[in-house]
This record gives C-alpha cells, sequence and structure tokens, in this order.
C-alpha cells in the first residue's frame, strides 16, 4: 500500500518544525464532476500530532482545507531521537498516519 | 500533558484565498511553495507511476518494464530528458505518450481505442494511469538537460512542422499559439505568459512539465497542457502522442534545450 | 514503380504542412468540429512571426476587404446599456467545446486588457482602455471603436485581437453595450483611479 504521508520532524533553534504533506482528495461536496453528477464530501475532520505519544497539536478542518493538504507546525520540548506522529481521521471514519523521529 | 508548547501553527494551507491585490497570482502560489520547501504532493502520483509500470496489465497481462522509452527496454532515468525523438520501430517520432501508448498497445496487448479513451482527468478525478506514469518517467529525468533528439531527418521535420503550428491561425477567435507565447513579459488576466519562441521561456515551460496543478490536486502532462491550450483556443480536441501534440513539443524541447529538467513541477 | 515511390515522397510532405498535421490530430468534441481547423484568407496570410516582414500590397487588399464589411449597427445606435457591456467584458467563455453553445459567448477583453481601474485582474496583450471615454462621442471615434471591435483588421492587418463582428463572436447587441462600457462617463472605464 503506497504511503499517503510524508512527514519530517527537525529541530531548530530552541523548537521543532514538523512537516507532513497528505494525501487526500480533501472533495468539498459542493462539486459536480463531468456528467453533472455530485461528488461526494470526503474530507479530512481532524488531525493530532503526536510527540512521544502525547498531544501536541489539535486541528479540526473541514471543507476549506485544499487537497493534499500540507501541516506545518512548531513546538517546543522536542529532542533528537523522539518520534512525532501525525494522524488524521476523515468524514467517512477513514484515517492514515506518518511517523518519523526528530534530527 | 507533556511539556511541549505549541509557539505557533506557522502554516496551514487553506484553500479560501483571500481576496488581496497582487500583479501576478504568482504570489500566493510562490508562498505555497516556500513552505513546503522540496516537497511536492506529485510525490504521491510518483510512487503510483512506478507501481503501475512494474504491474502486469491488459490482455497479454504483462507489464511496461520492457518499455523501450529511447535508451533501450526498461531504461527509465534520463529517457524523458532526450524525447521527443525519432523510433525506428514506428518510424516516427514520438513523445513520452505517444511511446506509452505503443508499449501499451505492443506488450499488454491494449488496443490504441482503450489508450484513447480516457488519458487525462476529468473533473472529480482523482489521477489516470498515465499521468502518474509520465510523473514517475519525467521525475527520473530531474536534473538532466533536456536534449530532444535532432539528428534524425525526421526529427528535425518535426520541429519544423512544430513551428509552423505554433504560428497556425484558425478557429472562430483566429488564435494560434503565438498570439499568447510570441512575446515576453505578457500575461492573460494574472496568469504569466512564457514567450516560448526563446529558449529562456521554453526552458521555464518544457522543463517543469509535468505538474502538480494545486488548483486541480492531481499531475498533469504536457500532452495535457497541449490538448487545454487548443481547446481555450477554440480547436477541436488534441489527440494523445498525435503529430500536432509531438511537434509542438518538438518545437518547446528543442528551443528549451539544455536547460535542465525539474519536472514535476507545482503550478496554480 | 517509381511513380509510385513520387506519391508516397509527396503525400509524406503534404503530411507535414500544419492543415494536415492538425486534421490527423484532432478530433471533434461536442459541438466543435475540425472544420474550424480550415484557414481564411486573413489567417493564412498572418499565420507567421510577427517580425516576419508582410507583403504589404497583399495587407492593404485585405486591410481593405475588412474594412468594406463592418456593417453600421441599426439605427446608427452604437451605444447601448454599459452595465451588460462589463458582463461580456468578464465573461472568458464561449465556442469552446467545454462551453454549453446555448448560453451567449463573452467577450473575454479582461484577458488582454485593463478596462475598469480598479480591476486589478487584466491581461496586458492589449493596451489598457481605462479612460476610453475620453476621447468623446464623435461619429468618428464612435465608427472607429465600432470597426475595431468588429474586424480589428480593417486598422490593424494581423492583429491578434479576435474578429468580434466578423466571426459572430459577439452579436450587434452586445457590441453596442461593450461600446457603451468603454465609451459611457458613467461607465466604470472612465470613473477616476481609486
Amino acid at each position: 500500500m503506497a504511503s499517503r504521508m510524508r512527514i519530517r520532524a527537525q529541530l531548530k533553534d530552541d523548537y521543532c518544525e514538523v512537516k507532513a504533506l497528505m494525501r487526500h482528495p480533501m472533495e468539498t461536496g459542493m462539486r459536480k464532476d463531468q456528467s453533472g453528477a455530485a461528488i461526494p464530501a470526503n474530507f479530512i475532520e481532524d488531525v493530532q500530532v503526536l510527540h512521544n505519544d502525547a498531544v501536541v497539536v489539535q486541528a479540526y478542518w473541514g471543507a476549506a482545507v485544499s487537497a493534499n493538504p500540507f501541516l506545518g507546525v512548531r513546538f517546543r520540548g522536542g529532542a533528537q531521537g523522539d518520534v512525532v506522529k501525525v494522524v488524521w481521521r476523515d468524514n467517512h471514519g477513514d484515517s492514515g498516519s506518518g511517523e518519523t523521529t526528530i534530527r | 500533558m507533556n511539556n511541549g508548547f505549541i509557539s505557533g501553527i506557522f502554516a496551514v494551507f487553506i484553500g479560501l484565498w483571500s481576496a488581496t491585490l497582487l500583479s501576478d497570482t504568482e504570489g500566493v502560489f510562490d508562498q505555497y511553495r516556500d513552505l513546503l520547501g522540496d516537497d511536492n504532493p506529485a510525490i504521491f502520483v510518483i510512487f503510483d507511476g512506478e507501481e503501475i509500470w512494474y504491474t502486469p496489465a491488459g490482455p497479454k497481462s504483462v507489464s511496461l518494464e520492457q518499455c523501450d522509452l529511447g535508451l533501450g527496454p526498461g531504461v527509465v532515468e534520463g529517457a524523458y530528458a532526450q524525447l521527443p525523438r525519432y523510433f525506428a520501430d514506428v518510424d516516427r517520432v514520438q513523445d513520452v505518450e505517444a511511446r506509452l501508448e505503443y508499449c501499451m498497445t505492443q506488450l499488454q496487448g491494449l488496443t490504441p481505442d482503450e489508450v484513447h479513451e480516457k488519458p487525462y482527468s476529468l473533473r472529480g478525478d482523482l489521477g489516470t494511469e498515465l499521468e502518474a506514469l509520465v510523473a514517475w518517467i519525467a521525475d527520473q529525468s530531474s536534473g538532466l538537460a533536456i536534449a530532444p533528439g535532432q539528428a534524425h531527418a525526421k526529427e528535425r521535420a518535426t520541429y519544423a512542422l512544430g513551428e509552423n503550428l505554433f504560428y497556425y491561425r484558425a478557429g472562430p477567435h483566429d488564435f494560434s499559439c503565438a498570439t499568447c507565447h510570441e512575446q515576453t513579459g505578457r500575461r492573460i488576466r494574472l496568469q504569466a505568459l512564457p514567450n516560448l519562441t526563446t529558449h529562456q521561456g521554453a526552458a521555464e515551460a518544457y522543463s517543469s512539465w509535468p505538474a502538480y496543478r494545486i488548483s486541480q490536486g492531481i499531475v498533469r502532462t504536457m500532452g495535457w497542457r497541449m490538448r487545454d491550450c487548443m481547446r481555450q483556443q477554440r480547436m477541436p480536441e488534441l489527440m494523445m502522442g498525435s503529430q500536432a501534440s509531438v511537434a509542438l513539443q518538438t518545437y518547446l524541447a528543442v528551443n528549451g534545450a539544455g536547460a535542465s529538467m525539474t519536472a514535476p513541477g507545482l503550478k496554480r | 514503380m517509381q511513380l509510385l515511390a513520387f506519391i508516397i515522397f509527396s503525400s509524406s510532405l503534404c503530411a507535414d504542412e500544419p492543415y494536415d498535421a492538425l486534421l490527423d490530430s484532432m478530433t471533434d468534441k461536442n459541438f466543435v468540429t475540425v472544420e474550424r481547423l480550415k484557414q481564411d484568407e486573413l489567417q493564412e496570410f498572418c499565420s507567421q512571426p510577427r517580425t516576419a516582414s508582410v507583403d504589404e500590397a497583399r495587407a492593404a487588399e485585405l486591410r481593405a476587404a475588412a474594412l468594406s464589411d463592418v456593417p453600421i449597427p441599426s439605427g446608427e445606435n452604437y451605444l447601448g446599456d454599459w452595465q451588460l457591456g462589463e458582463k461580456v467584458a468578464s465573461n472568458g467563455r464561449g465556442l469552446q467545446y467545454s462551453d454549453d453553445p446555448e448560453q451567449e459567448n463573452g467577450g473575454n477583453c479582461y484577458a488582454c486588457h485593463q478596462l475598469d481601474p480598479s480591476e486589478v485582474a487584466y491581461g496586458n496583450l492589449g493596451p489598457s482602455l481605462s479612460g476610453y471615454g475620453a476621447r468623446g462621442q464623435s461619429i468618428v471615434m464612435l465608427q472607429y471603436t465600432w470597426t475595431k471591435l468588429w474586424n480589428t483588421h480593417a486598422y490593424n492587418i494581423c492583429s491578434h485581437m479576435p474578429r468580434f463582428g466578423a466571426a459572430g463572436i459577439l452579436t450587434e447587441q452586445q457590441l453596442r453595450d461593450v461600446m457603451a462600457f468603454l465609451f459611457d462617463p458613467n461607465s466604470p472605464v472612465n470613473r477616476s483611479q481609486p
């Protein structure tokens, strides 16, 4: 199964910068396809960034976020080698995640 | 709760553009590119393309592994940068799409109709196999110099045809490619138009397609770009891998020869 | 045998002609057919780089032909409703195979021209038309502008501006409305810069 997320976490000055690119159509539910049929809504509702299993960022998204969303966050308290994880859940109940260690 | 402290979410990229006064829409897309750094959502499509290449398909249940893109069967690295080029087995000049059509029909047993049925995504689609294949094949030439074949007489004739087609005015609006792409520093509305008759403009254009189209969330090929230009020129539909499509791409590739491939690009 | 070789050779040459190559490369789509690929005299004459030298005698003939075909609007009424004209100027649809043939065509003026100075999304393939109304509404100016819109080649041979009247892109009423958008003192085109 091909990866659905590219994730990196890097220490910079006094914070850790996390960049995560997620694969998701983020369909608003308002578009119609070529035949005129409505394309059902399909978007990420919930995103969490975890540092060593503790939630450091909790985000609530919706149809306004564009396809294949990119998330960038900074947090303090991370150290090299710590595990950073990004988890998402969409309006269909599907979920995806990615994991990396802080460099 | 640990000691982590959020200093700020510095970028959540939202699909709602604020109405800002910009001299060029590229401003917001440049911001997006800066935020992403060297990331590009095309990476997901590249993974798909590679998988498709190695997956058996068609009535003959064969993969594309033996497909010759110009550097020998199965050699993908560097192949895109040397297209379009003359292929002796078909006695014509082909671009990547025409060549993939040849491999899909010869190796996999698909019919030309099946290949031509839906090469490019329509509204609502999440990408076609052709788009994924071209994304991966082009990525395998990233950083290499654009070097389309021009040693063979047919390659040179194809360039000449491409140049003639570039200036060919037709349709109710009398548009040619030149209408929009013959001058430097021009734009339609807020979309900058490269001057494709110059090395710099052609290099800029040819090196960055195929590209992830942010507004569509999918990868689009140069063949699609040509088709969509023609649509906007009020022309009928340009077929993938056709003589005119190959000739126009040859015109761009030769004009831009020497510049480095950067595809897949990241465009509005 | 040699005749056959000659036929094959010359047909392969013909296949390199742009028109033949396009016929071979394009298919009809919705209401847009390959008929559009056929060039008229003007298109054929103008299918060259803008830097190329032009046959002046032929250019003069084509300019005269373009000018003589420009009709005077009915009732000699050149000006319509600028609010409708603004819509025509902003509408970029019409005659593409993705368009609905039942909908009216737009002029897409903003693709190439600046018009209302407060509208920033304008192209620069053509000159700015902001403040166009300052030229006044003499019959000479009205007719000049009408002719430009109907068939610009009457004055500017091989211009890249479409023949909005002569090619049937816009109706006479739409052209009157665009004229009003350009000339009417109340039109946003003629209001001063914000």
